[in-house]
């Protein structure tokens, strides 16, 4: 033992230093592999068409960012502000919700006691590796004979189930709401649900935002279900909006411009939400990992 | 409805009974703080489980259900539609039907190149950020994480451009060394799609392991660094075995995931020949019910794509846990 002790003492610099920039160089590569398709993307929407198809990327010669965005919100009567719109409101509203309605049952498994308590978390758990393929035709069929299809009801009501919200709202429910805190709020005299409401629920904030930006992105990116229920390009988010416009594109060239401009803007409210949340998907991914 | 990627968890996060006992009150004050905190309880849960029955646990018993059942044409398919019971009729049919066995066959390479890829790729970069050689972490980590961001379709479409001639600045680079790959070709599709999905999910994976990482104690490190174990060893023999737990989870998500291989290759077959509307098993099941309308067929295919999820993901649970005991065994 001793003996490699000293051996690593006495190594030489060299070997250590070029192992360091091996080291950042496999990182480096690895931080293009990500960043370069999303700058492809940045670049690609100042092309038009034409510039698109021949020109080298990197010049600007042909700069016509505004042009296409100008394009892109004029297309097929503005259905793309539509798409957006859409979108937002089924991520929004629908992990808003969600998130509000997993983390106050992951709560209840957390610090209540009850009959085949744990079997029933099995089932939650056993819900998340569910694939979505064999629920669609189900859904599909229960949402025809109530005559939901092709409404907003269709795709919101399923995306508000989040069995692995409920997962992380245990959890968190462990770390960050302690037992003597409620038995304070009841020794206060305050109910089981407000003490939920005006103590724990603020303790659980960070948890609930965590929740909430899982969801936001799982629902933002969320294609199957919108495909197999909605028929009404009104009712479309944009990850549809824009599969349908790119299998128009092999037809009519006029739509790659708009679908790469309209990628781009799709690509921007994740982005800024996990920038502006970074504080609370960080602590929720550690928290989930150091337990 | 999610398609969430892990979040690395415990396996035993669950297993702490919460402990309610004020000091002993009178017998019918407890019984009502009981009844009320069962009130509270189910108030709480209620708005989950309505959704777990409507849109879990119907859709999973109408699935089955749907399976057993055909519609029958009477007179050559004219007359009224009747929807008989047809036993395992469905089960022999998707399981006669070499479109079906070859997306299972396409599902199962995917996942035997994928998944090792993006565990081992994921783990080598969070360790490599963890070794402290690597300068500016928190940038790196960022930009690492930023295809996450991406929506799987739009990460779809950005690859399908960056493989297609004439608009794909990487063709045109590869073109002026003489070199001419075909992205959508036949041997080239698959990797394709693997770099596609390995592109969105790596830096996730890796920050997940970058976290757990962090949680190892410093004095573990140190210990086997005072062994004189140089950095490589250290990562590979101390730290790697102690995330356990979070690789067995990316690696039990990536799979769960990659079985419902959809949404890529869709998007791709749009330009390419080469996959067809049955390329996967999902692909096989949204052909099957909305384009050909055959839902028993359908219903069928989900069940089967059902159980393999359920005997791979116990597979690799009771593999895990084995391989566990046998190291609390060895010590």
């Amino acid at each position: 033992m001793s003996a490699s002790t000293v051996s690593r003492a006495a190594s030489p610099l060299r070997p250590r230093l070029l192992g360091r920039s091996v080291v950042n160089l496999v990182v480096l590569v690895s931080v293009l592999y990500t960043l370069l398709p999303v700058l492809w993307l940045v670049l690609a929407s100042t092309k038009n068409r034409d510039a698109l198809f021949s020109s080298d990327i990197l010049s600007l010669s042909d700069f016509s960012f505004v042009q296409n965005m100008k394009d892109l919100f004029a297309m097929d009567g503005g259905l793309f502000g539509r798409w957006y719109g859409n979108s937002l409101l089924y991520a929004v509203l629908g992990a808003a919700l969600g998130a509000l309605i997993s983390v106050a049952c992951g709560y209840a498994f957390d610090k209540y006691r009850f009959a085949h308590k744990e079997k029933l978390f099995g089932l939650v758990l056993a819900a998340v590796m569910v694939p979505q393929t064999v629920l669609a035709l189900p859904l599909y069929l229960m949402a025809s004979s109530a005559g939901l299809v092709n409404t907003f009801w269709a795709v919101f009501i399923p995306v508000l189930f989040n069995p692995f919200g409920v997962y992380l709202g245990r959890i968190f429910s462990q770390g960050y709401v302690p037992d003597e805190v409620l038995e304070a709020a009841r020794m206060d005299g305050a109910g089981e649900l407000a003490a939920y409401f005006r103590v724990a629920l603020r303790m659980l904030g960070p948890g609930l935002v965590t929740v909430f930006l899982f969801q936001l992105t799982a629902i933002w990116n969320n294609f199957f279900l919108p495909m197999v229920m909605l028929s009404d390009q009104d009712l479309y988010p944009v990850s549809l909006g824009l599969y349908s416009w790119n299998s128009a594109a092999s037809v009519s060239p006029e739509y790659y411009p708009v679908v790469i401009m309209g990628s781009l803007l799709a690509v921007l409210p994740l982005i800024l939400a996990f920038a502006m949340l970074q504080r609370f998907w960080r602590s929720g991914l550690t928290a989930g990992a150091v337990k | 409805m999610t398609s969430t990627a892990p979040v690395s968890v415990p396996a035993d996060a669950t297993a702490r009974p919460s402990p309610r006992s004020p000091a002993a009150p009178a017998p019918e004050a407890r019984r009502s703080a009981r009844r009320r905190e069962l009130v509270a309880c189910g108030v709480l849960m209620t708005p989950f489980f309505v959704l777990l029955v409507t849109v879990f646990l119907i859709p999973v018993a109408t699935a089955v259900r749907l399976s057993f059942f055909s519609d029958d044409q009477p007179g050559l398919g004219f007359g009224p539609e009747r929807t008989v019971f047809a036993g395992l009729r469905n089960y022999t049919a998707v399981l006669a039907d070499p479109t079906f066995l070859g997306g299972l066959g396409v599902v199962a390479l995917y996942c035997l190149v994928y998944i090792p890829l993006m565990v081992i790729g994921a783990l080598v970069l969070a360790l490599l950020l963890d070794s402290g050689v690597v300068r500016m972490r928190g940038t790196v980590q960022l930009a690492l994480f930023l295809p996450h961001a991406v929506p799987g379709i739009i990460a779809a479409l950005i690859w399908l451009y960056l493989y297609t001639p004439g608009i794909s600045p990487v063709i045109d680079l590869l073109g002026r060394a003489d070199l001419t790959v075909d992205f959508l070709g036949v041997h080239m599709v698959l990797p394709s799609i693997v770099n596609i999905a390995l592109w969105s999910n790596l830096g996730y994976n890796m920050v997940v392991f970058y976290a757990a990482l962090q949680a190892v104690p410093r004095e573990v490190i140190e210990a086997s660094v005072v062994d004189g174990a140089g950095p490589v060893r250290t990562a590979l023999q101390v730290k790697a075995p102690l995330v356990r737990s979070s690789i067995v989870m990316v690696a039990m998500f990536t799979l769960i995931f990659a079985l419902q291989l959809f949404t890529e290759p869709m998007l791709l077959s749009q330009s390419t020949p080469m996959i067809n509307s049955r390329f996967s098993p999902s692909m096989y099941i949204y052909d099957a019910a909305f384009t050909r309308n055959n839902y028993g067929l359908a219903a069928a295919a989900s069940v089967i794509l059902l159980l393999c999820t359920i005997a791979l993901s116990y597979g690799v649970t009771r593999w895990t846990n084995r391989s566990n005991a046998a190291e609390e065994g060895a010590r």
